[in-house]
């Protein structure tokens, strides 16, 4: 198994070379001036010296090349030197956005934090709903509960979030009375500092709706793909022999048929978690989370070549990543896999 | 054989039901047999004769819905294995009832190692330790015949080949010492020569262990092996039941007489060797009124179609379920 990580690990890396190319020459190609934002009483010849000065005059292969080195080199490099002392930080520039002039990556772990907690909990709070709901929707299979989980599946599918959010909105902040336990707020507050309990609870509070939004609809993917692989397993010899052995109904399915049936499902969830990363572009925008897919929206209109080529690198990184660990989880579930 | 001994396993009027879209389909129909110590009974038919959904509903191991145990009594240790309660009939599974199923390939469960299943009935039903377990998994590792049983505790089903699964599964029916081992159909998946080998380990087995054994096949030879005693079944019922030197050479029902004929010979006309039953079994939508082997029979006469006939004693505690006498050649005047 290790040599096997190793060598995936390896194989990595031109594979991120060649998306890393890719990504450079797709945006290079876009449409869009960096300067188009910018007052129209500026004359011709100011715009030209911009360009240059943000280094766009040099040919593609040579920027290219640069943005390379800074991203994979000099950007982890300076944050090393941040960590240790004895690494002392390289003199190229950092790699700045055009947009806002700030370092890149500084920005973006600027907005992490709230992605991650918004995103992520809501994924996590997703997966939790979704185990539960598909392993008793396969077990009692066209019951009434069954019935009820198809039925919200259907609905976690087929409502988009800029729909189910702005319904939410409405029922919890507008319709419901301000003093209500059931009120909750439809504006995320980055500035909340987490202090004290009573600032923990107003941060709780906040997540509550885009939290709800985002776990619908992850409740609804994973809930009938755990139903679907209960299913493949519930009707397999073995679960017969189980029963033939005398085990009890909650050892059959709790242990036979679901480490079975948890196989692909692992690789699904797994596979999912780098568009956590990535935000929520949309759940974002409409409850004012300052997060990644917010940044990734603004970047895109503003043409900021730098932060969005950046952000799509890291998520072709954690998709590349994730992916390994997909296959490496499926090794350790499956004893049929082995990759040595 | 202890003939008159009192059976381990009586099975009286058992009815099993299918539901299904728009009918139902009555899969067994009024069986009863019975099992004494220490005897190995064949039970033999054709695909969907319904000799492996008695044997299931015996232990309640068919999924219901879609079926459904309608009736009759299973005598098994002093208490009908229908009425009991769960809890009960967990312990007799695989506590005091083995089962060996079909397919060796997709009986095991692909992710733990066979160590975990064999050990998993005993830990359950005879409360052992785990270090215990792992020495009596050993044991019965070593009696099905399987070398390197310490190493091979560890290993998972697929590291296993056919003939070795079967004889997995084999190890985890005799944990916990049963008194009743049910193998439906457990060659049929395996080729010639290591179905020889599990013919042989199960008789040895049975001999050594004293056990009843109930083997559910559709290969006359395997049974003429064997069995002690054979049930035929057709149709979802008994239609003949005799020890199994006495159906061999006096076989009363038209249908046990067809089955003899259709195993292949080996010598004379190409064309001679291999005989058939012409037609298909009746996939039965209600509980049958009449002979269901009347219309695929070469003696059926009228009375057939209009009666289902109950089970005529010949003699030489044999019985056949026909209205036609094999021995006079006529129809019975009953």
């Amino acid at each position: 198994m290790l040599t096997y990580t190793i060598r995936r690990l390896l194989t990595a890396i031109p594979t991120l070379i060649f998306i890393s190319l890719i990504i450079f020459l797709l945006l290079d190609m876009a449409p869009g001036d960096p300067t188009a934002q910018l007052p129209l009483t500026i004359p011709p010849e100011v715009r030209e010296q911009i360009r240059q000065s943000l280094g766009l005059g040099e040919p593609v292969h040579i920027r290219y090349l640069l943005w390379l080195k800074q991203m994979v080199w000099s950007e982890p490099v300076y944050y090393l030197s941040q960590s240790v002392d004895w690494i002392s930080a390289p003199d190229e520039a950092r790699l700045i956005s055009w947009q806002t002039r700030a370092p890149v990556m500084d920005t973006i772990l600027e907005r992490l934090p709230q992605t991650l907690m918004v995103v992520g909990l809501a994924y996590v709070v997703g997966v939790l709903i979704a185990l539960p709901i598909g392993i008793i929707s396969a077990y009692k299979q066209y019951s009434v509960f069954d019935q009820a989980g198809t039925f919200v599946s259907m609905i976690g599918f087929s409502i988009p979030p800029f729909f189910s959010g702005v319904l939410m909105i409405i029922l919890f902040t507008v319709m419901m009375p301000n003093d209500s336990f059931w009120w909750f707020p439809s504006i995320y507050d980055t500035t909340l500092v987490i202090d004290s309990w009573e600032n923990f609870g107003k941060q709780v509070r906040q997540m509550v709706l885009p939290v709800m939004v985002l776990a619908l609809q992850t409740t609804a993917q994973i809930s009938r793909f755990m139903r679907a692989s209960m299913l493949d397993n519930l009707n397999q010899d073995y679960v017969r022999t189980a029963r033939a052995k005398g085990m009890t109904e909650s050892v059959v399915v709790m242990k036979h048929v679901l480490r079975n049936s948890m196989i692909p499902v692992v690789t699904v969830i797994a596979l999912g978690i780098p568009a956590i990363f990535g935000g929520a572009i949309i759940t974002e925008q409409i409850f004012k989370v300052n997060g990644i897919g917010q940044l990734l929206i603004v970047s895109i209109q503003a043409s900021d070549v730098p932060m969005v080529q950046t952000l799509t690198f890291i998520f072709a990184i954690l998709i590349v990543f994730f992916n390994l660990i997909a296959d490496i989880l499926y090794g350790i579930l499956d004893p049929r896999i082995r990759y040595d | 054989m202890p003939d008159g001994a009192l059976p381990v396993l009586d099975v009286r009027g058992l009815k099993t039901v299918f539901k299904i879209r728009g009918g139902e389909v009555h899969a067994v129909n009024d069986v009863s047999f019975d099992l004494k110590p220490g005897e190995l009974l064949g039970v033999v038919g054709e695909s969907g004769s319904g000799k492996s959904v008695t044997m299931m509903s015996l232990l309640g191991l068919l999924p219901s819905p879609p079926a459904d145990v309608r009736g009759g009594t299973v005598n098994f240790d002093g208490q009908d294995l229908l009425q009991v309660d769960a809890e009960t009939l967990r312990k007799t599974r695989g506590g005091k009832i083995g089962f060996v199923f079909q397919d060796p390939m997709t009986s095991l469960n692909p992710v733990y190692n066979v160590g975990m299943q064999i050990m998993e009935p005993l830990r359950k039903h005879m409360g052992m330790t785990k270090k215990k377990a792992t020495i009596r998994a050993k044991e019965l590792l070593e009696l099905v015949g399987i070398p390197d049983a310490d190493q091979r505790l560890k290993d998972y089903p697929h590291q296993f080949s056919g003939g070795m699964r079967q004889r997995v599964m084999i190890a985890i029916a005799l944990a916990c010492d049963p008194k009743v081992l049910i193998a439906d159909e457990p060659t049929t998946a395996l080729d010639v020569t290591i179905q020889a080998q599990i013919l042989e380990l199960m008789k040895e087995l049975q001999e050594r262990l004293g056990m009843a054994v109930i083997w559910i096949t559709h290969d006359l030879g395997v049974v003429a092996g064997i069995a002690d005693r054979v049930v035929v079944m057709y149709g979802g019922q008994i239609v003949e039941q005799a020890p199994t030197r006495e159906l061999f050479k006096n076989p009363q029902h038209p249908y046990t007489r067809a089955l003899l004929k259709t195993v292949p010979r080996v010598s004379g006309a190409r064309e001679e060797r291999l005989e058939i039953i012409e037609g298909q079994p009746p996939i039965l939508g209600a509980s049958p009124a009449a002979c269901p082997f009347r219309d695929r029979c070469d003696v059926a006469f009228d009375r057939c179609a209009k009666e289902n006939p109950p089970r005529y004693n010949a003699g030489n505690s044999h019985d056949a379920a026909c209205f036609y006498d094999a021995r006079t050649g006529a129809p019975r005047d009953v």
